[in-house]
């Protein structure tokens, strides 16, 4: 078991030195004078050079990159060309935001996700079913950036009971868990269901249900149990998801995240800021991910016992 | 290549075939009503130019006309009129072409370039397995949204860059679907006699390998075609992909946030409406070909067979059965 957890927490490192390289070589190649990025559309041809020379901008390729791969495995991420703060401090200061509103929205979906799957499952074809189906289906569909707009328009506009932006107080936490929470709530219920669904069918359910356990029982204790580990896995891979879901989302409601500090260092073409908060999102969603397969190996009794 | 006989029999066989998958089909409503809403919106931007024509030099659905901005929905503007007095529903038709082509184009070059490295990964393995499953670890660890948008902004505005920034995250699906079909055939015996008579890695792949996996690259293609045009319309939103006056939904939604706390609602009411149901369409056909094409990949869904079964469970069990 260790040995597999290592193994794969090995494997993480060439992706990630790939994802930066491959990363740089686009952001280095694109079009555009990162000197200008840095001095201003106004700055002289001389203050430019004067730029080049002082951030290394005159060396070859290799040697850019070279430095820029000294600097991380040093945790040294640089500094924004536009505000001159450092990279690492700016990600690492804003990078809780982004973790809650992602925690939220997940927690959000296993909260109402789970019981309506249950429901669902267990009064089949019902009209509750239907209507939950449906629900689900357009939880997926909608976009979260619009559901996000709609809300400021009813909840801050129209009723005025919600600020439209902001991330401070948790009254201004509603609307962006509801947002990015509202896909993985309808993606826990649909696996829920499903997963339920193809438990209730079991031997051992008939088998429960034959002993003359109490209905309740055999559903919570009998077949929740088996039909929650599949969900495990999803709500994990849905809080890697979110975390793609929270760029839009920080942009709309002005939440001081990775994901709006990304997207406004893409607007600007920040090299240093764009890749800093990449790689932090890409290390957190892939260790997410890791943590969630060896999660479903530890609560799975018929996957532990292969690696005893 | 393709003997006689070969010919003769495949049609009928094809024909059989589709008119099974399209029974088990259109036993799914929700399907069925994926189907309609795409077919409408296809008729839509096909007849784009008829409901919204060009005048002159002008495109109609970009004529601005300043003494008729902003205004609310009506019985001449359907949908009201945007800030600079162009017609919302007009945008929105024209908008439907961009996005089902971003869409169409996404994801048949997504699952061209899946489907070769999945099947070269799959068929000669070694470094050049590995290094394409690195490629596509690579791409995974970061959210797909993420990638387009700094492919985007590193390329620059404009359809085809969208294209590319959008497609780059559409490979990955296809090329391990492809890759697990062609693990699991390689070793077979069929593909060895195949190979004994000569035929080559193309041959194969074709003729033995995609079949088989046709059914989930479909799903996927289905369900691609809605990550594709919200991806897209994501892009525009943040203005990293097409650019106004372009009548993009996305971009239209864009547009219409900056009126939003002035109450202007139908800016970005009516653009999202149809954004959420071309998603929404195109991920419920991708459902129900799922259950039409292979009934082993059956999920949780409404068909007829399946509601009798469960009817038939619960008399045995002897509840009064059915739907309530």
């Amino acid at each position: 078991m260790h040995k597999f957890i290592l193994k794969r927490f090995l494997m993480l490192i060439p992706v990630l030195l790939g994802l930066v390289f491959i990363l740089f070589t686009i952001l280095h190649f694109a079009p555009g004078d990162p000197a200008m990025v840095i001095g201003g559309e106004a700055a002289t041809e001389e203050r430019l050079q004067e730029i080049r020379e002082e951030f290394g901008l005159l060396d070859p390729f290799i040697v850019q990159f070279g430095n820029y791969m000294w600097g991380i495995i040093r945790l040294d991420f640089g500094v924004s060309w536009i505000t001159n703060n450092s990279v690492g401090e700016e990600i690492f200061a804003r990078f809780p935001n982004t973790i809650q509103l992602a925690a939220m929205g997940v927690t959000l979906g296993l909260l109402l996700g789970i019981p309506l799957g249950i429901l669902s499952a267990t009064k089949q074809y019902s009209a509750l079913d239907t209507g939950a189906t449906v629900f689900g289906l357009l939880g997926v569909s909608i976009p979260n950036f619009w559901l996000g707009l709609m809300m400021i328009m009813f909840f801050s506009v129209t009723l005025g009971w919600l600020p439209p932006t902001g991330f401070g107080e948790p009254i201004q936490w509603i609307m962006p868990t509801v947002a990015i929470g509202t896909g993985s709530m309808a993606i826990i219920m649909r696996m829920t269901r499903s997963s339920m669904l193809e438990c209730i069918r079991q031997d051992y359910i008939r088998t429960a249900r034959a002993k003359g356990q109490k209905e309740r029982i055999v559903i919570f204790r009998h077949a929740l149990k088996n039909a929650l580990i599949p969900v495990t896995t999803v709500a994990g891979l849905n809080f890697g998801f979110l975390l793609g879901g929270a760029v839009l989302t920080e942009t709309i409601f002005a939440i001081p995240g990775i994901g709006s500090l990304a997207v406004s260092a893409i607007q600007a073409r920040d090299r240093p800021v764009i890749l800093g908060g990449v790689l932090l999102f890409a290390v957190t969603f892939s260790v997410v991910n890791l943590l969630v397969d060896i999660l479903y190996a530890f609560i799975d009794p018929r996957i532990r016992s292969q690696y005893r | 290549m393709i003997n006689t006989v070969e010919t003769a029999v495949k049609p009928n066989r094809k024909k059989g075939q589709l008119g099974a998958i399209w029974k088990r089909f259109k036993k799914n409503p929700l399907a069925v009503a994926g189907l309609i809403i795409v077919s409408l919106l296809i008729l839509l931007a096909a007849f784009a130019d008829v409901i919204a024509p060009a005048d002159g030099n002008i495109p109609g659905y970009n004529r601005q006309d300043w003494s008729r901005q902003r205004q609310f929905p009506s019985a001449e503007h359907i949908f009201g009129t945007d800030n600079v007095g162009r017609d919302i529903f007009h945008r929105i038709a024209h908008g439907a072409r961009i996005s089902l082509l971003v869409g169409l184009v996404v994801v048949s070059v997504g699952m061209t370039i899946g489907v070769t490295l999945g099947s070269i990964s799959g068929f000669y393995g070694g470094w050049r397995e590995n290094i394409i499953m690195r490629f596509i670890d690579i791409i995974l660890a970061v959210p797909n949204i993420l990638i387009a948008i700094i492919i985007a902004g590193a390329l620059g505005p404009g359809l085809i860059n969208v294209m590319i920034a959008v497609g780059i995250g559409a490979i990955p699906g296809y090329a391990r679907i492809v890759r697990g079909q062609v693990l699991s055939v390689r070793d077979q015996e069929f593909v060895e006699a195949a190979r004994s008579i000569g035929a080559n890695d193309f041959r194969l792949i074709r003729k033995h390998v995609l079949p088989n996996c046709m059914a989930p690259i479909i799903v996927e293609a289905s369900m691609g075609m809605a990550g594709a045009i919200l991806s897209a319309a994501g892009l525009s939103f943040i203005g990293v992909g097409l650019q106004p006056p372009t009548a993009e939904w996305g971009a239209m939604l864009s547009a219409g946030r900056g009126f939003l706390l002035a109450g202007y609602w139908h800016m970005t009411l009516f653009p999202g409406i149809f954004i959420a149901a071309i998603v929404f369409s195109f991920n419920m056909i991708g459902d129900g070909l799922r259950d039409a094409l292979d009934p082993r990949l059956r999920g949780a869904s409404f068909s007829k067979r399946k509601f009798k079964r469960v009817l038939a469970q619960r008399a045995a069990r002897g509840e009064e059965g059915g739907r309530a």
